[in-house]
C-alpha cells in the first residue's frame, strides 16, 4: 500500500527523521492559510501517488499570498500527467503546502528488502534529485549499500560510513547518523516496503532534511498497523481494484479487451501471455486463488463484465483443491444472475473436471471449450474479434 | 530415488486444527505419507482423527521422531511456527502460509542461520515425491513416480507441468514449490544442487515468474554445474512493470526482473525455454529424447 508524501512525511517525523514543515490541504482557503503560516517563499506540492511530479508542474514555488492562491486554484482538481502516471494522469486532490528552503546539495537515500541478501538494504547516492534506477544503470558504484542485520537495525559505523560516502563534513555527522538511524527504524516498524527519499538535501545551513517522501507498506504486514492502514486513498486505486480486495480477489486491471479468470498467480500471468501470443490483449490479471467457492467466482465475473472493455472472458482453471465441478456451478450460477454479454471460453483441467464440464454442457449457456490453455486462448481472441465487429 | 522426501519421511503438522490444518493433513494421509504428529498450542493431549496433537513442536518430535514439518499456521503467527520448527532441530520444514509479512521473513532467515534446517516456502504449495510421501496442497492423483524433478515458484502451474508429463507417460522424481514471495527458504539453486546430486532424476523442469534475479542467478548455477537437462518457462512475459501480479515476488521494479531477461539468461546456460506452459511436457518428451533418456 503506497500513501502520499504529506502522510509518509508525518510518519518518519515521528520516528525522528528531520522533515520540512508542511500542511496537507484540501482546498484553495486551506492552502493560502497554511502558506500564510508557513511564511514566504514556501512550496505548493501536488499530491499524488506518481513520481516525476516537478517535471509534470505539480510542484510550484510561491512569494506572496497571490501566488499561493494561484498555485492551489490550478493544481486541485488538474490531472497530472508525469512519466510514472501514464498518459491517462491523475486527479490532484489534496496538496502540501511546505516551508521552503536554501538547497546547497540534494542526495539520494532508499529503504528496500534485498531478496538477494534476505535483508533490508539501505541504498544512497550524491546524485539526488534524478531518477534514482538511471544513476544504477549508469554509473552502479555510485550507489553506495549498507545491508541491514535484522538483530541490530542500521550500525552506528554503517550510518558513518554512508555520511562520509556522501562526502558529508564531521559538523554534519551527527544529524546524519540520527536522520538514518531514525529512517531504518521506521522502515522495520512500520513495516514498510519501500522508503525512498529523493531528495534528500543538505540546507545552506548544514541541516540535513528529507524533501520528499516515498513510503510503501507491505500489504502482508497490514493487519498489524491498523493505523497505517487509514492513510489509504482509494482515490489513487482503480475501483475494480478495490472491488475484488472486498472478496480477496487479486485483480490488476490492464488495457485489453480479453477478460481473464484464472485460479493461481503463475498460471494467470501465463493466461496473459498465451492471451498475447495468440494475438490478443488481456483485460486484466485476475487470481481467484485456491480457495474460490460460488460468490467469489461470481464477484469476479462481475468485476471482469463490469470493464466496458472486455469483448470476450477467457477462464482458465488448473482444478487442484478448488475442483472443476464447484467451479462450474460458480460460473453458470454467475453468468445466469450477471448475464453474460460477451463470449465465454472455458478451459479447465485437474480434478472433477469431468463433472465439471457436464455442468457447462447442460446449463444451456452458450460457451466455448477449448482443451489447453493455448487453445483457450486462441478461442478467446477469435471470439473478440468477432464481437468487437 | 528422489530428494527432501520419501516414504520413510515422518510429517509434524503445525496448526493442526484449523481447517485447512485439517483438510490437507487427511489429504497426505490419504496419500500415503506418514503424518505422525501435529501442534497446536493449548490442544495438546487431544488428537485429529486418531493423530496425536501436542502444544510445542519439542514435545512433538520427541514423542514421534517426526523429521519433517508442514505449517499451516496463519500468517502473523507463521515466522514464529518456522522458528519453533528449526529450534526443534526438524530438518524439513515446508510453510504453506500465505501472506506472511515480509520482514518476519527476513528474520525467520536470519534465525535459520548457521541452523541445520532447510526451509520451503512461504507461500508455496509444498513438496511431494509421486507414490511416497506428498506434504503441502498440492493434487496427489495428477503425479506418476518417475525421473524428472520440477521446481518452481507457482504452484498452478507446477500442477500444469505435472499433469502434462504424467499424460505423456513421464513421472517425476520429487516437486518442490518454492512459493511466489521475495523472501523464501530454498532457492532454485538449491534445488537444482538436489536435483543434479539425485542419481534418480534424469531432468529438471524449472518454472519461474517476473520480479527479483533468482532465475538469472540459477542461468549461472546451470552453466556451471548442471549436467542434466533443463527445460524452463517464465510466467509474466506481459506483466507491466510496478504492478504486483498476485504474488508479492511477481513485481517488475527498477527496470530489472523482467521475463525477457530471465529468458536471456537460461537459454544462454544452455535450457531449453517452452514457448507456452502448455508445451511444457512435450518440450521435456523432447529433451529426454534428446539426451537418450526415453524412446
Amino acid at each position: 500500500m503506497n500513501i502520499h508524501e504529506h502522510q509518509g512525511k508525518e510518519v518518519l517525523r515521528r520516528y525522528g527523521v528531520a522533515v520540512p514543515q508542511g500542511r496537507a490541504c484540501f482546498t484553495v482557503d486551506e492552502a493560502v492559510a497554511a502558506a500564510r503560516e508557513l511564511g514566504f517563499p514556501c512550496v505548493v506540492k501536488a499530491q499524488i501517488h506518481a513520481g516525476g511530479r516537478g517535471k509534470a508542474g505539480g510542484v510550484k514555488l510561491v512569494r506572496d499570498e497571490a501566488a499561493a492562491k494561484a498555485a492551489a486554484t490550478e493544481l486541485l482538481g488538474k490531472t497530472l500527467v508525469t512519466h510514472q502516471t501514464g498518459p491517462q494522469g491523475r486527479v490532484v486532490r489534496r496538496l502540501l503546502v511546505e516551508e521552503g528552503c536554501q538547497i546547497a546539495r540534494e542526495l539520494y537515500l532508499g529503504m528496500v528488502v534485498d531478496r538477494g541478501t534476505g535483508r533490508a538494504t539501505l541504498m544512497a547516492s550524491t546524485e539526488g534529485g534524478v531518477e534514482i534506477e538511471e544513476v544504477a544503470a549508469r554509473t552502479p558504484e555510485k550507489i553506495l549499500r549498507e545491508t541491514i542485520d535484522p538483530v541490530v537495525g542500521l550500525a552506528g559505523y554503517q550510518a558513518r560510513r554512508i555520511a562520509f560516502g556522501l562526502g558529508l563534513t564531521k559538523e554534519q555527522m551527527g544529524k546524519a547518523v540520527g536522520f538514518l538511524q531514525a529512517l531504518g527504524r521506521a522502515f522495520v516498524e512500520c513495516d514498510c516496503a519501500l522508503a525512498e527519499i529523493n531528495p534528500l538535501v543538505v540546507t545552506q545551513s548544514g541541516d540535513l532534511l528529507a524533501l520528499d517522501a516515498k513510503i510503501g507498506f507491505d500489504d502482508n504486514a497490514l493487519f498489524r498497523h491498523p493505523d497505517l492502514r487509514e492513510l489509504n486513498d482509494t482515490n489513487e486505486q482503480d475501483p475494480r481494484e478495490i472491488e475484488a480486495a472486498k472478496y480477496d480477489l487479486s485483480y490488476i486491471a490492464l488495457a485489453g479487451n480479453i477478460g481473464c479468470m484464472v485460479n493461481g498467480a503463475g498460471l494467470a500471468m501465463a493466461t496473459m501471455d498465451s492471451v498475447k501470443a495468440a494475438g490478443g490483449e488481456p483485460a486484466n490479471f485476475l487470481d481467484v486463488g485456491g480457495g474460490a467457492n460460488t460468490e467469489k467466482v461470481k464477484a469476479a465475473f462481475k468485476i471482469i463484465l463490469s470493464d466496458p472493455a472486455v469483448k470476450a472472458i477467457f477462464i482458465n482453471i488448473f482444478g487442484g483443491i478448488l475442483r472443476c465441478d464447484v467451479l462450474a456451478e460458480g460460473v453458470v450460477a454467475a453468468a445466469k444472475e450477471v448475464g453474460l454479454s460477451v463470449p465465454l471460453v472455458v478451459r479447465m483441467e485437474g480434478t472433477n473436471v469431468e463433472q465439471g464440464k457436464q455442468i457447462l454442457a447442460e446449463s444451456g449457456l452458450d460457451i466455448i471449450t477449448a482443451a489447453d490453455m493455448l487453445e483457450g486462448a486462441q478461442k478467446a481472441v477469435a471470439a473478440a474479434g468477432r464481437a468487437g465487429r | 530415488m528422489s530428494v527432501l522426501v520419501s516414504k520413510d519421511t515422518r510429517v509434524l503438522t503445525q496448526g493442526i486444527t484449523g481447517a485447512t490444518g485439517q483438510l490437507h493433513t487427511r489429504l497426505c494421509r490419504e496419500y500415503g505419507s506418514q503424518m505422525v504428529a501435529g501442534v497446536t498450542p493449548g490442544r495438546g493431549g487431544s488428537d485429529f482423527e486418531g493423530i496425536p496433537i501436542f502444544d510445542t513442536v519439542a514435545q512433538a518430535v520427541r514423542e514421534t521422531g517426526a523429521n519433517a514439518s508442514v505449517i499451516y499456521v496463519p500468517p502473523p503467527g507463521a515466522a514464529d511456527a518456522i522458528l519453533e520448527a528449526a529450534d526443534a532441530g526438524i530438518p524439513l520444514v515446508v510453510c504453506i502460509t500465505e501472506g506472511v509479512p515480509v520482514l518476519d521473513m527476513v528474520r525467520a532467515k536470519r534465525w535459520l542461520e548457521g541452523k541445520a534446517t532447510r526451509l520451503i516456502g512461504p507461500n508455496c504449495p509444498g513438496v511431494i515425491t509421486p507414490g511416497q510421501c506428498k506434504i503441502g496442497i498440492m493434487p496427489g492423483y495428477i503425479h506418476t513416480p518417475g525421473t524428472v524433478g520440477v521446481v518452481s515458484r507457482s504452484g498452478t502451474l507446477t500442477y500444469e507441468a505435472v499433469f502434462q508429463l504424467s499424460q505423456l507417460g513421464i513421472g517425476q522424481s520429487t516437486c518442490i514449490g518454492i512459493g511466489g514471495d521475495p523472501i523464501i527458504g530454498t532457492g532454485f539453486i538449491d534445488a537444482l544442487r538436489l536435483f543434479q546430486d539425485d542419481p534418480g532424476t534424469d531432468a529438471v523442469i524449472m518454472i519461474g515468474e517476473i520480479g527479483g534475479s533468482a532465475e538469472e542467478e540459477a542461468a549461472a548455477f546451470i552453466e556451471q554445474h548442471v549436467t542434466k537437462p533443463v527445460v524452463s518457462f517464465i510466467a509474466g512475459q506481459t506483466a507491466p512493470k510496478g504492478k504486483r501480479m498476485g504474488h508479492a515476488g511477481a513485481i517488475i521494479s527498477g527496470g530489472t526482473g523482467t521475463a525477457a531477461e530471465k529468458i536471456a539468461a537460461l537459454e544462454a546456460a544452455g535450457v531449453t525455454m517452452s514457448a507456452s506452459p502448455a508445451r511444457l511436457g512435450v518440450t521435456m518428451r523432447d529433451a529426454l529424447r534428446k539426451a537418450g533418456k526415453l524412446q
